[in-house]
């Protein structure tokens, strides 16, 4: 029963956490736009008069975007049209299950660990799941009967399943290291050091999958410089015909999956919530957990941040470009990796 | 291979707009949150309705009317801002006050009003100027739009 409660708790928290970190996504992609490019950003949303930077500017967008007329135009399939945005949105939070958050945690006697399920096929499941939400896509551009959104489909398919390989590719390359497809222990191997003072971490003993794991990490959530399925500038995308809350959940998507890309890079390559050299510091084992979830989460911003830092410093691929540097760059790198890779971990 | 070399160019890209963010963001800091005021600003824009650009002294703005010491209008009726005037906005009705001749109506229509400033040039007098700041003057109707310059004074 206390296990059930335990459960029911971690899974409310997780998704109030997601839910509110993509909220403000939106705000803080707004806002770093803004800042680099010498703006203020969105800052006039105000409740009683105190607007705060814009802190009130997410609740502003949800509630004009639930107060919208849902269209559905005459000519699409309703049913798959009413379907797709859920599918999509389903599977990218579903990769949440499988991130560790931190050490267990101990509460009156019962050790907590901070992750819903730890399966051996952690890696797998979450790349199985991540790859699903590409059905929703087609789905919901197919079901339109638009031509542009039918466009944006035929480039977000085309698109995700060729970067799919180079990603695959580059996560091979990780499992031979770290031999095991467990999140939490894939952590607990980064938390050791290199000659005594080089964390072991992903980014460090496999630099090439991380660059190769990035960009087409960036290719899978369909964002700029990668964003043909959308590319607002020619044709609107896969949601064009998507009005209200419908096209909002496709938009919280984009940020949700956005949002798993840097919990996954903060795991698998940055050492999770591994401080280096904190068991230097004589601190108590409980300030050490206290801290590392910190740590976590101010590594899985600034990974996001850089993330948006990409989006806004790019210019869009062209299709013919985004296949090349897919097919012709990336995949064949990642292949000359794995094989290094296999080569080194074979002869150690 | 072409795009290989491309890639330390990108790298380069995201430093630019890297150290754009970081100082732009310590700027706003320093400005909203600990409310020191710096020189150099976080932003280059302007918050519209509080804060307005500074205009040049030479900038063309509303017109204004000028009046002498006594409260009577400096225009004498001379006509030679409505000549002028390539628009043809200015209504000019003069009268003869104390055995002077004065203005007594200076109609500026301002929805055909192009803001050449040649009315300004024109005027032997140093009646009219257009060196008000106003900029964001609106009406719910083109009536509202054509002005006394007499009357507000």
């Amino acid at each position: 029963m206390t296990e059930l409660l335990i459960a029911t708790i971690k899974i409310i928290v997780l998704f109030a956490w997601l839910m509110l970190f993509a909220l403000y996504a939106t705000l803080l992609e707004r806002k770093e736009s803004a800042v680099i490019q010498d703006r203020h950003g969105a800052n006039r949303a105000s409740i009683f008069g105190i607007s705060s930077f814009g802190i009130f500017q997410p609740f502003a967008d949800a509630l004009k975007m639930l107060f919208k007329e849902d269209f559905i135009p005459a000519f699409t399939d309703k049913r798959m049209f009413k379907f797709a945005p859920v599918i999509t949105f389903f599977f990218s939070v579903l990769v949440i299950i499988a991130i560790p958050f931190g050490e267990p945690i101990k509460i009156g006697g019962k050790i907590i660990s901070l992750q819903l399920i730890n399966p051996d096929i952690a890696l797998i499941l979450i790349f199985a799941l991540s790859s699903m939400s590409i059905y929703g896509v087609i789905l919901g551009g197919w079901s339109s009967k638009n031509k542009y959104a039918f466009l944006g489909t035929m480039r977000a398919t085309a698109q995700v399943i060729s970067y799919e390989v180079a990603l695959i590719f580059s996560i091979l390359s990780l499992i031979l290291v770290y031999s095991n497809m467990k999140l939490y222990d894939i952590v607990l191997f980064q938390k050791a050091y290199l000659w005594g003072w080089l964390p072991r971490w992903g980014i460090f003993i496999q630099p090439l999958a991380f660059v190769v794991f990035i960009i087409a990490a960036i290719a899978e959530t369909k964002r700029a410089p990668f964003d043909l399925p959308e590319s607002e500038s020619e044709i609107i995308g896969f949601f064009v015909e998507y009005s209200g809350v419908r096209f909002g959940v496709y938009m919280l998507t984009d940020f949700i999956e956005t949002i798993m890309l840097s919990l996954l890079v903060t795991v698998l390559f940055l050492g999770g919530w591994h401080i280096p050299f904190i068991e230097r510091a004589h601190l108590s084992a409980n300030w050490v957990k206290a801290l590392e979830i910190i740590a976590f989460q101010v590594k899985t911003f600034l990974v996001f941040g850089f993330l948006l830092l990409v989006r806004w410093t790019f210019p869009r691929f062209r299709f013919d470009q985004l296949m090349e540097l897919g097919w012709k760059t990336l995949v064949p790198i990642s292949i000359f990796n794995l094989i290094i890779t296999s080569i080194v971990v074979a002869l150690l | 291979m072409r795009g290989f070399l491309y890639f330390f160019e990108t790298i380069k890209g995201l430093f630019i707009t890297g150290k754009h963010l970081l100082v732009n963001t310590f700027y706003h800091t320093l400005n909203y949150i600990f409310r020191i005021k710096t020189k150099r600003k976080g932003a280059v824009t302007y918050q519209y309705p509080e804060e307005k650009k500074p205009l040049y002294p030479r900038d063309r703005t509303l017109h204004r009317m000028m009046f002498r010491e006594d409260g009577k209008p400096r225009c004498v009726g001379c006509m030679l801002c409505v000549t002028a005037c390539p628009s043809d906005c200015i209504y000019v009705k003069a009268e003869e006050v104390d055995g002077e001749k004065v203005a007594t109506k200076f109609i500026v229509n301002v929805n055909r009003c192009a803001f050449c400033g040649y009315c300004v040039e024109a005027c032997p007098e140093d009646a009219i100027r257009m060196d008000s700041g106003k900029l964001d003057f609106v009406g719910y109707s083109t009536n509202e739009m054509i002005l006394d310059l007499l009357k507000t004074k």
